[in-house]
C-alpha cells in the first residue's frame, strides 16, 4: 500500500502491463521523450523503447486508427488522446471502426484497444478545452467507458481496460490528476464496470462519478452534520452501467439525486434518470433530482467557469430540497 | 509468364466478372438490399496485385470489396451469402456488401467511409514492423479518397517509421458522380506519394501483367525493409457508383472507349491465339490490347475449348455461390447478440 497522486497511479499501471505483455504499446502526442502532458507516460520510453512508446504527429483520426488496425492483428494498443477535445477529431476511428469492426465481422476480430483521455473542467483552459463528452460515446454500442476518480480505480481500471479484448476508453479528469490516494497493488480489483459505495448513507442516494464524486462526498459531509445520510454511488463506469448498486441503494433511501458535470441537456443524467425511474418507481417518494453543468460553452473568466458546473454548496441545496419536499420541513 | 499464373489470373478475373453480374441480378431482382458497389472493369487491379501477394500478408480494402475477397481465397458461397445478409456469410450476416471480413485469410475488412482504409492498414503494418514479421499490408483505396485527411496522416507515418505497407490506388477517375479533375488538384495521384518520401508509379490498371509485375516489385521492396511504397493503378469502372447510381454523369463515348479496353477481354487476347483479330484490335485502339496480342502471338498458354470450359466451370461455381446464399438461413438476433458479446465472453463486466 502506497500513497500515490492519480497520474502516478496511471504510470504505475502502464509500467507494469508493458513489463507483464510484450503485445502492449502505447503511442500519442508527446508520450515517449516527453512523457505525457500529464506525466502518466513518464519513463516508459526509455525502458521500452519507441516502438512500445511511440510519439505520433498531430493525426489524432489516424494515430487513434492504427490502434484500431494494431488490435486487430493482436497488440493492445493504449492509445492516449491528449484531451478529449481532440478525440472529436478521431471519432471516425472510435465510433465507426474501433466500435463496429468486432460486430461486422460476425465477432471474428476483438478489439483490445484503449483509448486514454483527460477530460472535465479544469482551470481556465477556455471552451474548447473545458469539455465533457463522455456522453457521445455512451450512445455508440461496442464502446465501453471507465471513469476513475480515485488512484486507487486509475490503477486497477486501467490495467483491466489493456487486459480486456473489447475496446475500452479511460476518461481520467485533468483536475484529478494531482490527487492523492492508496493504491494498494496487492487487492483484488472489483469487476471493471462494478460502482462502488463511497459513503454510505439512509436518507437519499446520490449517483455520480468521476470527479463529481468528490464533490458529492464533501457536500455528503456537510449534510451529515445537519442530519441528513446521503449515500454516494461512485458509478466507475459510464458504458456499462451498474443498475444493479443503483437499484438497490434507490430502494432503500426512497430519493436518488444524480449530480454530474457535463451538461443538463441530453446529459449522462438523462440516462441515469429515465432508466432508474423505469426500475424503481415506485420505490420513489419524490421525483429524481439532477444536479449538472449550464448548457454553456465553458466561460473562460474563473468565476463564470466555476459557476458554470455543480460545487459542493449546490449539491447540499439539492438534497436538502430533495429531502424537505418529501418531509413537508420547511426550506 | 509462367502458363499456370496466367491460366490462375484469367479465371480469377472471369470468377470476379461473373460474380458482380450474379450479384447484379440478384439486386434487381430483390434478393440482394442496401448498398451494391461492383467492380467490372477494374478486374485486372485486384487480380494482379493480389496474385503477387503471399498468403500471410494483410488485405485491406474498400466498399467495393467482393472481389478482393474472392481473389484472396474467400469462397464465393460466403461472399455472396453476406451479400444477401445470411447467416454463413463471411461476416455472418453482421457485415453485408461492403464489409467483408475473414480473420484465417488475413481479410482485414472492407470499410465503408471513405478513407478508412489508410488508418487500419498504417495498425496492421505497425504490428508487423514491431513484430520484424516479412509480410506486407496491402491498402487498397480509391481516388476519391485521397482528399481525406488519413490519407496524408497515414503516409506521413507509415513513410516516418518504414512500416511495410503497399498503398494501392485504384484509380477509376471518380467519386461517384465527381470526375477526378474536379476534386483534385493533382490528378496524378502518385506524385501525391512522392511528397512524403515514398516510392510511387503509376501503371496501367487495364493490363494484368503490368499491374502484376509493378505490384511484385513493390511487394519486393515492402519486404526488404524499404518501408512503404505506392502504386496507382488508372483503372475504369463500367458501372455506376452503386447500383443506385445510373452512371449517367460520364459520356457514352468514354464509357465505349474504356470497354473497348476490358482487361478481361485484354487477359483472354493474352491467352488466345484465335481472338480477337488484328483489324478489331486495332479499331479499339488501346495500346495495352494490341501489346497483349502481339505477346500471345508469340507464346500460348490456352485454346478456344479450354476457355471455355473454364468459362463454364466458372459460371457453375457462380451459380452455385447464388443457391447456396438463397438456402441458407437467416441469422437470428441471438447471432447477433453473440457476435457483439464475443470478446467479452470472459470477463465478469460487473
Amino acid at each position: 500500500m502506497t500513497d500515490l497522486l492519480y497520474w502516478q497511479a496511471l504510470n504505475r499501471a502502464m509500467h507494469i502491463e508493458l513489463a507483464e505483455d510484450d503485445s502492449v504499446f502505447t503511442l500519442g502526442e508527446d508520450v515517449a521523450l516527453y512523457g505525457g502532458t500529464y506525466r502518466v507516460t513518464e519513463g516508459l520510453l526509455a525502458k521500452y523503447g519507441e516502438w512500445r512508446v511511440r510519439d505520433t504527429p498531430i493525426s489524432e483520426n489516424s494515430f487513434t486508427g492504427l490502434g484500431v488496425g494494431a488490435a486487430m492483428l493482436g497488440l493492445r494498443p493504449v492509445v492516449e488522446i491528449m484531451t478529449i477535445n481532440f478525440a472529436l477529431l478521431a471519432m471516425d476511428a472510435i465510433v465507426n471502426m474501433a466500435a463496429k469492426i468486432p460486430f461486422m465481422s460476425g465477432g471474428q476480430f476483438p478489439m483490445p484497444l484503449t483509448i486514454r483521455m483527460p477530460g472535465g473542467i479544469a482551470r481556465q483552459l477556455g471552451a474548447q478545452h473545458s469539455q465533457r463528452l463522455e456522453v457521445m460515446f455512451m450512445n455508440v454500442p461496442g464502446l465501453r467507458i471507465v471513469v476513475p476518480s480515485t488512484p486507487q480505480d486509475a490503477y486497477w481500471q486501467l490495467r483491466q481496460a489493456i487486459r480486456s479484448d473489447d475496446p475500452i476508453l479511460v476518461l481520467e479528469h485533468e483536475l484529478l490528476y494531482f490527487q492523492k490516494g492508496v493504491v494498494d497493488e496487492t487487492a483484488i480489483a472489483p469487476p471493471l464496470h462494478q460502482a462502488q459505495i463511497r459513503r454510505a448513507g439512509r436518507d437519499l442516494t446520490c449517483i455520480t462519478y468521476s470527479r463529481m464524486s468528490t464533490v458529492a462526498q464533501e457536500a455528503a459531509a456537510v449534510l451529515a452534520s445537519e442530519g441528513i445520510e446521503m449515500e454516494v454511488i461512485d458509478l466507475r463506469s459510464l458504458s456499462p452501467i451498474d443498475w444493479e448498486s443503483c437499484v438497490q441503494s434507490v430502494s432503500r433511501t426512497h430519493h436518488c439525486l444524480i449530480v454530474e458535470e457535463d451538461c443538463r441537456f441530453a446529459g449522462t443524467g438523462a440516462e441515469f434518470c429515465a432508466t432508474l425511474q423505469e426500475f424503481c418507481f415506485y420505490q420513489l417518494d419524490a421525483p429524481i433530482q439532477r444536479v449538472a453543468a449550464l448548457d454553456l460553452p465553458t466561460p473562460f473568466n474563473g468565476a463564470l467557469e466555476a459557476a458554470t458546473i455543480p460545487a459542493k454548496e449546490n449539491v447540499v441545496q439539492a438534497a436538502r430540497k430533495l429531502m424537505g419536499l418529501n418531509q413537508g420541513v420547511s426550506q | 509468364m509462367d502458363s499456370n499464373l496466367m491460366q490462375a489470373m484469367l479465371r480469377d478475373m472471369l470468377r470476379a466478372r461473373a460474380f458482380e453480374e450474379a450479384a447484379a441480378q440478384g439486386y434487381a431482382q430483390g434478393q440482394i438490399a442496401g448498398f451494391l458497389h461492383l467492380y467490372p472493369g477494374e478486374e485486372a487491379v485486384a487480380v494482379g496485385v493480389l496474385h503477387a501477394a503471399e498468403p500471410g500478408d494483410y488485405v485491406v480494402s474498400t466498399y467495393r470489396e467482393h472481389v478482393h475477397a474472392l481473389v484472396r481465397g474467400i469462397s464465393a458461397r460466403s461472399i455472396m451469402a453476406e451479400l444477401h445478409g445470411k447467416k454463413t456469410g463471411v461476416s455472418s450476416g453482421m457485415g453485408g456488401s461492403m464489409h467483408l471480413f475473414d480473420r484465417e485469410r488475413r481479410f482485414l475488412g472492407g470499410y465503408a467511409i471513405v478513407g478508412e482504409t489508410f488508418p487500419i492498414a498504417l495498425g496492421a503494418g505497425y504490428a508487423v514492423g514491431y513484430r520484424k514479421l516479412p509480410e506486407a499490408v496491402i491498402c487498397f483505396f480509391g481516388d476519391g479518397a485521397v482528399n481525406q485527411g488519413t490519407f496524408h496522416e497515414t503516409l506521413n507515418m507509415a513513410a516516418l517509421w518504414k512500416l511495410p505497407i503497399l498503398f494501392v490506388c485504384e484509380n477509376n477517375h471518380y467519386q461517384i458522380g465527381t470526375e477526378i479533375h474536379r476534386h483534385s488538384a493533382v490528378v496524378d495521384v502518385y506524385r501525391r506519394a512522392c511528397a512524403y518520401g515514398i516510392p510511387a508509379e503509376q501503371e496501367d490498371g487495364m493490363d494484368v501483367l503490368a499491374v502484376y509485375a509493378a505490384a511484385q516489385r513493390a511487394l519486393h521492396r515492402v519486404r526488404s525493409g524499404d518501408g512503404p511504397q505506392f502504386l496507382e493503378l488508372t483503372t475504369y469502372r463500367y458501372r455506376g457508383h452503386s447500383m443506385s447510381d445510373p452512371g449517367s454523369y460520364r459520356p457514352e463515348a468514354e464509357v465505349k472507349a474504356y470497354e473497348a479496353a476490358d482487361p478481361i477481354a485484354a487477359a483472354i487476347h493474352e491467352v488466345s491465339l484465335q481472338y480477337p483479330s488484328q483489324s478489331e484490335l486495332a479499331a479499339a485502339g488501346h495500346d495495352c490490347i494490341r501489346q497483349f496480342f502481339d505477346r500471345c502471338c508469340q507464346d500460348g498458354h490456352i485454346d478456344d475449348a479450354a476457355l471455355q470450359r473454364l468459362q463454364s466451370e466458372v459460371q457453375s461455381e457462380i451459380d452455385d455461390a447464388v443457391q447456396f446464399a438463397i438456402q441458407s438461413p437467416q441469422p437470428t438476433m441471438e447471432d447477433a447478440q453473440a457476435a457483439f458479446t464475443q470478446n467479452r465472453r470472459f470477463e465478469t463486466l460487473v
